[in-house]
């Protein structure tokens, strides 16, 4: 749809073949009324194909065999193969060893155009609006990644403590602006990702109550919680106790209420929600889980909604992760390298991960907290990731934070306000979830494309049927908020037989999802035969 | 819509059949299960000579949909296991009371099936 796989040859061969508009633009038979259905904007996006194949691999194109450490290739001037220009030289086996292999040997314009037809069949946040709901897609900006790509950034770390002070000041700054932001007396930004915070925090739960020779099995999560929240409780040892949702999408406090006890180590909670509202009883619920023993953790996934007006600590949560890809505009990573700091209370400061950048003597070291629950990633951190998330809070400042939240929140409550779907709830903070009624929500998703946005999330949360949950952050203006709502409200006018085959303007077209769950492949070698498909 | 629930077998409210023949329960999904979940792409079923009790779930159907667990309407020992689906999920789709059943369990208690929905009794809980 709309990652870097859409342009391969895997989703070529899954793409249904029997779509009419074939390898062409599809005019006339993809059923888009550009004269009416959205105003403003017209989308086609580039399809490159050959022979039926989108963009052929730079090994399809050319491979040109390259001799190895041949003294006769008068074309290797670079001195690589200067130590074996015989292979009897070679170390290794005759048998591990060729030689010759065939590289793509194109020459630099193809390569570029190559890169740039892949680029126009993707579609990011540069693209257009990405309102996918509880993922916050902010645009990166740019000043962050320069601020990574300074050579003075380059830093190893095995190197001393004493030659490194300005990274470890800028990683003891923002140790400060998070615990700030936060409400926490103490952060370690070492977890590599969001999930790998909630274990990092949960963890830390399991030795705080270890420590105080306490044995508590079980973590109680919400219904609409983010399903990493389940997986970290049941990662961590803990029994998954699943709290329904009351009638209103909030918290039910009696029956939190009655799922907790002396074998509660914690409740993991998301304010606002998933649905986007707030947990106005948020003081009860602290109460009600503390008086069992029990710890509160705070997922950090909604935490654009309260940026500058309010804070976990302050509502009684004791741990809490930080998801910088989404607050504080670093890059999704897809797989990293990320970053997902932990905030805890002074009182589980001793159980952060080693090492942690303290002050000392009118500068900054590296540390091992006393009680610390050991290493849950290499060195301190992914620090060229924590260095764009300074970057990003540093330019915002407080003012910049507050008007962050604040137009988020503004944004998601007009949007919501502007579509025909029903959307149950509300008012709402930074996020709402719309239901697409009688339509399949996977495939309003799909024709959402054909309109040159990106969908929102769907068919979750489960409590809101055919779920459409959409987040369109504070960076869109009040026009691209109205062709979103545009898009989603043409989308809601059409029939099913519109909305299932698409989309059709697309670089990749509606994907044989059957067909990819029943064979798939897994690998770029099963994927050969596909080029004799049409 | 209408669903096909045919009327010589029994089900339990999670949209699964019960066919008895000789002491042994062939157990499969329903009509209206299958069409609720699209199409099924992958089946887990249990091992032979497993021992189920009345409502454990046994198996798992996957769609491009949803996963869903599978419960057994009744208790007993798995005697056989329909391999086919695993490598053509889509019988689940084409013909559930036939070809797409799942397993077989020797029934360890007959009065089990007084406790399950008649034909009439599911049909109006899927109408």
């Amino acid at each position: 749809m709309s990652d870097g796989n859409g342009t391969d040859h895997g989703d070529a061969g899954g793409a249904d073949h029997g779509d009419p508009g074939g390898t062409g633009h599809g005019e006339g038979n993809d059923g888009v009324d550009h004269g009416e259905a959205v105003s403003g904007t017209i989308y086609d996006q580039a399809r490159w194909t050959d022979d039926g194949v989108y963009e052929p691999l730079l090994a399809e194109k050319d491979l040109t065999e390259v001799r190895i450490g041949g003294a006769d290739d008068g074309d290797s001037g670079d001195g690589s193969g200067a130590d074996g220009d015989s292979e009897g030289d070679s170390p290794l086996p005759s048998a591990l060893t060729r030689e010759s292999l065939e590289l793509p040997g194109l020459a630099e314009p193809s390569v570029a155009r190559h890169y740039v037809r892949l680029s126009e069949m993707n579609y990011g946040v540069e693209s257009g609006p990405f309102p996918l709901g509880s993922c916050t897609m902010k645009y990166n900006p740019k000043f962050t990644e320069e601020s990574a790509a300074r050579p003075a950034a380059a830093v190893h770390p095995d190197r001393s403590d004493r030659s490194v002070q300005g990274v470890l000041a800028v990683m003891h700054a923002l140790q400060d602006y998070l615990g700030r932001i936060g409400g926490m007396d103490a952060v370690t930004l070492q977890p590599p990702a969001g999930a790998a915070g909630e274990f990092t925090g949960i963890s830390i739960a399991r030795a705080y109550h270890e420590d105080n020779g306490e044995e508590r099995t079980e973590v109680v999560v919400p219904d609409s919680a983010h399903g990493t929240n389940f997986a970290t409780a049941a990662m961590a040892g803990f029994d998954v106790v699943e709290l329904p949702s009351g009638e209103d999408g909030r918290i039910d406090t009696e029956a939190l209420a009655a799922a907790v006890g002396e074998q509660t180590a914690a409740l993991m909670l998301t304010n606002p929600n998933t649905l986007g509202l707030f947990e106005r009883d948020i003081e009860r619920i602290a109460d009600i889980v503390h008086d069992a023993g029990g710890l509160l953790y705070y997922d950090g996934a909604n935490l654009n909604a309260l940026l500058g007006r309010a804070r976990p600590g302050d509502m009684g949560f004791d741990v809490m992760h930080y998801n910088v890809h989404k607050t504080f505009a670093t890059p999704h990573g897809g797989g990293g390298p990320g970053a997902g700091p932990v905030g805890v209370t002074a009182e589980l400061a001793p159980y952060l991960p080693r090492p942690h950048v303290r002050e000392a003597g009118g500068g900054y070291e590296l540390s091992d907290p006393e009680s610390s629950i050991g290493k849950v990633h290499g060195f301190a951190g992914n620090w060229l990731v924590l260095l764009k998330a300074y970057a990003y809070i540093a330019r915002l400042g407080d003012a910049g934070l507050r008007d962050a939240s604040a137009k988020a929140v503004l944004n998601a409550n007009y949007l919501a306000s502007r579509i025909d779907y029903e959307v149950p709830h509300g008012p709402f903070h930074h996020e709402f979830v719309a239901s697409a009624g009688d339509q399949d929500a996977a495939d309003v998703a799909k024709r959402m494309l054909d309109y040159g946005v990106h969908p929102p999330t769907t068919k979750w949360p489960e409590t809101v049927s055919e779920a459409l949950m959409t987040e369109p952050t504070e960076v869109e203006n009040r026009e691209t908020l109205d062709d979103l709502a545009a898009a989603f409200n043409a989308v809601a006018g059409e029939d099913a037989a519109t909305v299932e085959r698409a989309p059709s303007r697309t670089a990749a077209r509606r994907i044989d999802q059957v067909g990819a769950a029943r064979d798939p492949r897994l690998a770029w070698q099963d994927l050969g035969d596909l080029d004799t498909h049409p | 819509m209408n669903f096909d629930v045919p009327e010589d077998l029994r089900y339990l409210d999670t949209h699964e059949w019960v066919r008895v023949t000789d002491g042994t329960a062939r157990i499969g999904i329903s009509d209206f299960a299958q069409d609720e979940l699209g199409d099924v792409v992958f089946v887990d079923l249990p091992e032979e000579g497993e021992q189920l009790a009345a409502g454990d779930d046994f198996g798992v159907v996957e769609s491009i949909k949803a996963v869903s667990d599978i419960y057994t309407p009744v208790s007993g020992t798995v005697s056989a296991v329909n391999d086919a689906v695993e490598g053509e999920p889509e019988l689940l789709n084409d013909d559930p009371y036939g070809d797409g059943w799942l397993v077989e369990v020797e029934l360890a208690d007959e009065s089990e099936l007084d406790a399950l929905l008649s034909p009439d009794e599911y049909a109006d809980q899927t109408a």
